[in-house]
């Protein structure tokens, strides 16, 4: 996974339009024009663009895996460097509203499925409302309401635990949205089952079947989707961090792409990629603990 | 595919020139219309021009008069939202028309071919897939910068192997219905097999999961304007509404919100709309 | 109401035990239960004994399931019911709260669904599950609860207790599965057993060892209440039989004078629709009223023109485990012009691989098949298609097989153009789908309907009639009947041997049942294993069994002379 991500970061580096040298002479000075060989000679020099496709392609996976992502071509630092500082943020805001959100899906699908009518369809409208919000509608509703217009919260976030609420909350209520319906169509099949029926049978109250045996069927498949989340938790944690101005690899991630500096775009892409590698792994071990079914197999 | 349990006998339903349609499939249609008017007319529903300016009317709050409210030029809100219509829609559609193109291709071809070919294409699809969308798109977007043809392919091959995902298992899972062994039975040849009962069942789902992905696909470029990296603001495309009016967040809250929910409301009829052409083939094939 | 509501209306019967030797344990009266505005139970009442086995009978849609749940009180959501009398053992039970259901719930009343795949939690050990009972009726302690429901696992006969609580229920066999299920619902020795169905989906073998253990239990003073769509199976277990149809009991006694001396036309019809070996070369069915129908002839069997040779059939299938498994072993077998091969085994013995292998659907690993004295099953796809119409199949879900945009016209046109005679035109290949419409007893109006639409038995003649449309002159039948009803079952089996006598098809029958292979076979092959270990004239091979696994599975085939 994460060297096909980063053949791919290395085949976009390629893409840009044009030779590379000039197009990074005109993001660094700002002007459009054509620059003398001697004029890119250092750049190319600088960047290793003399050198044949093969030999820069492996030199880049080399660097790699001796933790180089390669060099900005607008701050001249290591990438490391510009990311490094940035990540705490991102991965305290993003794992936060993971948790958050798994908590408030659960709650509300046990609370609300198979109920009255009135009450399933509360509960299923609130996550097909929610789950269909863009993170940056949220962020900006609760920014105006919560900061601007009943000054609770800091509108500049901070990472500190009080600008924390609302970015995670910006996160968390769609990811919500989204885990509930899942964790509810599956709830709702696995209610029907006979060995709920059984349960039942047995003494069992409707509460604590759910409890104890529908919902660890019902978590399954949201386990499954929850490596997914994590993605789109990431692209909603550049968007949230942009909204409540949060320091964190949103912010260093648009300032790159406005500035197309792409060594540190693929850079950040490359981060995610490892983080996300972690993370299918943990859901591999999360399913693993709730469905003994798949241990010992694969 | 599992078996869906057909609407719910409770599921309220009003007679709509005889057709049994649920109110919120009535909503959705009625938004989609007037998003499609919108697109194809804008001067029918707005007598203002998007680009009138009222310098001695800037910043006006939602009234009577400016349902949506007014920028820092004076320009009726409203007016430019519909007027934006068009340019968002079109970025929708394409993106969304680039990525299906893409799914089927890929989609067909591992589901089809098995073997070596399969495990490649499944393999780069669910690195690709498992990977957030919005890194992919800005990926494109630093390459080629930001432009709304960028911003239609960024979103077009940000979605698009979720869709080849489905395709490919939309193709396993028909390959082995028992209806395909029994047309083999028949002695039906392996390309009249795929042409009359393979290609059109695997296609099937994949129209309601288009109508929900044009929702989607609306939703994420605007995402993509939002950072500044989409069409540039003079326009009154949607997503770039948004990016001119953040600046204002703290003053002038409805030029941020009212467009968003514009979005979402058209998003959600959409889906909506995806939703229940979905349980009409479901229900019409189980 | 035709339901009588004592049981000793045929006490002379030397064949039902003592009656009244206990007071009524369960007293029903006039039960009805609602799904919405539609009445589903219709006023029913009944009652059960101490130590005696009622049950209650009937096809799908008969209500009785749902007269089941009501007992413990889970009609399901949507539902109402009422009853002038439900009384467990002086307990009234139409006025519970929901607190004092679950206190009745598992302590009175055991409930055994069927099969405990689905029916035991499978996240969850299973001696959890044997113990649950006990610990939501405040039983002992946890390590106390553990120990029962070992006792309890090796108390129903599960080989190795200790080994198999701490398994999961998708690490036993069926058998076993099963056998945990009722450990449970007997864990705190319920005054009654309600067993919903508790043997469908099992082997015959195992069926007759779950039955075994509920007769155990009732001698030990349990009352039991056994739901089944089986009469066979009820035999072997009831003292009194209850009748459903439609939401009523529309024929009640002891067991031996419903199955052996109905008063009701449904009973009758019900019994007369089990095929076995006494049904065998006649009609299941009165033929419908209005027609009057001679006697048919039965086409001879050509036993010098082998149709299909199998020769030396084997498949080894690769599991995922890299481990070689034989599926099908040294398969060998001739069918001949106008003769029903019928192939019996249980479920994993090999019969259908080796159907789709006489198809040539899939690839022997050695061994072939001839079709009429020509290669076929290991010739190239593009040589063995233009043969494909002298072969049909029907399958066991008719409805998966059918493409689901076509309606039955389009099925059966298609299914038409890839015979040896190919409609020349739109109007005869309608013409054509009609008479086929009309063979296996629908008509015209069908044509346009969607398979969706049709019941089960509509969609099984169609998947004949489709069969039938490139005239071929051999059908596999790979357990055509097993997912009908008793009844639809005798009107499909009935289609069959009509069509056999006026066509002269053969057919390769494969079937689980046993009673199902001995009416329609003129021949048998038994399978276990993957190997053919018995074969021969059907009654012999019924009446004389040479194989110990032939004689075994003959001796568990419940049958009704056994009530």
């Amino acid at each position: 996974m994460v060297i096909a991500a980063a053949s791919l970061t290395f085949l976009a580096q390629l893409l840009m339009p044009g030779d590379r040298a000039t197009a990074l002479m005109n993001v660094q000075t700002g002007q459009q024009k054509r620059w003398t060989a001697a004029e890119l000679a250092p750049v190319n020099k600088e960047f290793g663009f003399d050198r044949p496709l093969p030999v820069q392609y492996l030199h880049y996976l080399g660097g790699l895996f001796r933790g180089d992502l390669g060099t900005s071509y607008t701050q001249h630092r290591p990438v490391t460097q510009v990311i490094g500082g940035q990540l705490a943020p991102t991965l305290i805001l993003t794992l936060g509203a993971l948790v958050t959100a798994w908590v408030l899906a659960v709650a509300i699908t046990v609370l609300t499925v198979k109920r009255t009518r009135a009450v399933s369809a509360l509960g299923s409208t609130w996550e097909a409302l929610t789950a269909s919000l863009p993170n940056y509608w949220v962020g900006v509703v609760l920014l105006v309401v919560f900061a601007v217009k009943l000054p609770l919260f800091p509108v500049i976030g901070g990472s500190n635990a009080w600008g924390t609420v609302l970015p995670l909350a910006t996160l968390a209520i769609p990811l919500a949205g989204f885990l509930g319906q899942v964790t509810r169509d599956e709830l709702e099949k696995v209610l029907d089952q006979p060995f709920v029926t059984t349960a039942r049978t047995r003494g069992m109250s409707d509460t604590a079947v759910r409890l104890r045996h529908a919902l660890r069927h019902a978590v399954l498949p949201a386990i499954t989707l929850s490596g997914w989340a994590l993605g789109a938790l990431v692209s909603g944690a550049i968007i949230t961090e942009n909204i409540f101005a949060r320091p964190g690899i949103g912010q260093v991630l648009v300032t790159a792409v406005n500035t197309r500096d792409v060594p540190t775009v693929s850079g950040i892409v490359l981060v995610v990629a490892v983080a996300y590698v972690v993370a299918n792994l943990l859901v591999d071990v999360a399913y693993a603990l709730v469905d003994p079914r798949l241990r010992g197999r694969s | 595919m599992t078996v869906s349990p057909l609407p719910t006998a409770g599921a309220r339903l009003v007679r709509l020139d005889r057709l049994r349609i649920r109110p919120s499939t009535a909503v959705s249609l009625i938004v989609v219309l007037w998003v499609l008017l919108a697109t194809i007319a804008p001067d029918l529903l707005t007598n203002r021009s998007p680009t009138a300016i009222d310098l001695g009317g800037t910043m006006q709050a939602p009234s009577w008069n400016h349902p949506f409210g007014t920028d820092q030029a004076g320009r009726d809100l409203f007016t430019r939202v519909i007027y934006g219509a068009r340019q968002s829609m079109g970025i929708g559609l394409g993106a969304t028309a680039l990525a299906m193109v893409i799914a089927v291709l890929l989609g067909f071809t591992a589901g089809l071919a098995g073997g070596f070919l399969d495990a490649v294409i499944t393999r780069v699809v669910e690195v690709t897939f498992a990977f957030p969308a919005l890194l992919l798109a800005l990926l494109v977007i630093s390459v080629r910068g930001p432009s709304q043809a960028t911003e239609l392919i960024a979103v077009g091959i940000g979605s698009a192997p979720g869709y080849a995902r489905m395709v490919r298992g939309q193709v396993l899972n028909v390959r082995q219905a028992a209806y395909i062994e029994a047309a083999a039975a028949l002695g039906h040849n392996r390309w009249t097999v795929i042409r009359q009962h393979l290609f059109p069942n695997a296609m099937r789902p994949l129209v309601a999961v288009m109508t929900l992905g044009i929702g989607q696909s609306v939703v994420w470029a605007s995402s993509l304007s939002f950072l500044g990296l989409g069409v540039p603001p003079p326009s009154s495309e949607w997503g770039a509404l948004l990016d001119a009016g953040r600046e204002y967040i703290t003053t002038s809250w409805w030029l941020e919100i009212l467009p968003g929910l514009v979005i979402i409301v058209v998003a959600l009829a959409a889906t909506s709309l995806g939703r229940t052409l979905q349980h009409k083939l479901e229900g019409a094939a189980s | 109401m035709t339901a009588p509501t004592t049981l000793d209306d045929t006490g002379d019967d030397a064949a039902a035990p003592a009656p009244d030797a206990a007071p009524d344990l369960l007293t029903v009266e006039n039960l009805r239960v609602w799904f919405g505005t539609t009445e589903v139970v219709k006023g029913i009442s009944f009652t059960a004994r101490p130590g005696r086995c009622l049950a209650i009978v009937g096809e799908s849609g008969s209500g009785k399931s749902v007269t089941a749940r009501t007992l413990v009180g889970l009609t399901g959501a949507n539902s109402r019911m009422s009853a002038e009398r439900i009384d467990l053992a002086g307990v009234d039970l139409t006025r519970q709260s929901d607190r004092s259901w679950r206190s009745i719930r598992g302590r009175d009343i055991g409930f055994v669904l069927q099969d405990a795949l689905v029916s035991l939690d499978q996240l969850r050990r299973v001696g959890d599950e044997v113990a649950e009972p006990l610990r939501l009726h405040g039983w002992g302690n946890k390590r106390r609860r553990a120990e029962r429901a070992v006792e309890l696992l090796d108390a129903v006969g599960v080989p190795e207790p200790e080994l198999r609580a701490r398994q999961r229920p998708y690490e036993l066999s069926g058998g076993l599965r099963q056998r945990a299920l009722i450990a449970s619902a007997i864990a705190l020795d319920p005054k009654l057993v309600i067993a919903d169905e508790p043997t469908t989906a099992l082997d015959v073998t195992v069926q007759a060892q779950v039955l075994d253990l509920l007769a155990a239990s009732k001698t030990r003073g349990t009352s039991i209440i056994l739901i089944s769509h089986d009469l066979s199976v009820v035999a072997r277990l009831a003292d009194e039989v209850a009748v459903m149809r439609r939401g009523e009991i529309v024929e009640f006694g002891t067991a031996h004078q419903v199955l052996h001396a109905p008063t009701h036309d449904y009973t009758q019809h019900l019994l007369d629709a089990i095929p076995s070996e006494h049904t065998r070369g006649t009609r299941l069915l009165r033929p419908p009223e209005g027609t009057t129908e001679g006697p048919r002839t039965r086409r001879p069997v050509d036993r010098d023109r082998p149709v299909v040779q199998a020769r030396n059939v084997s498949k080894v299938f690769r599991g995922p485990d890299k481990i070689n498994r034989t599926v099908v072993d040294d398969v060998s077998f001739d069918l001949y012009a106008g003769e029903t091969l019928g192939i019996v085994g249980e479920s994993g013995s090999g019969k259908t691989t080796t159907a789709r292998i006489t198809l040539a659907l899939l690839e022997a690993t050695s061994g072939d098949v001839l079709l009429h004295g020509q290669p076929w099953s290991d010739i190239p796809t593009a040589a063995s298609r233009p043969l494909r119409k002298q072969i049909g199949i029907i399958y066991q879900d008719p409805l998966s097989s059918f493409d689901p945009r076509w309606p039955v016209g389009r099925i059966l046109s298609d299914a038409l153009a890839t015979g040896s005679r190919p409609p020349s035109s739109k109007a005869e290949a309608q013409e054509r789908a009609i008479r086929l419409l009309e063979q296996v007893g629908l008509s015209d109006k069908h044509l346009t309907t969607a398979p969706l639409r049709l019941s089960g038995g509509q969609r099984q003649r169609v998947a004949i009639a489709r069969a039938l449309a490139p005239e071929p002159g051999i059908i596999v039948c790979d357990e055509p009947v097993s997912a009908l009803d008793v009844s639809v079952q005798a009107q499909v089996l009935d289609l069959l041997t009509e069509l056999q006598d006026d066509l002269g098809v053969s057919y390769l029958f494969i079937s689980h049942d046993l009673g199902v292979i001995h009416h329609v076979s003129d021949r048998i092959l038994v399978m276990k294993s993957g190997k053919i270990i018995e074969q021969g004239d059907a009654d012999d091979v019924f009446q004389q069994p040479q194989h110990p696994y032939t004689q075994r599975l003959l001796t568990a085939l419940p049958q009704l002379a056994q009530a």
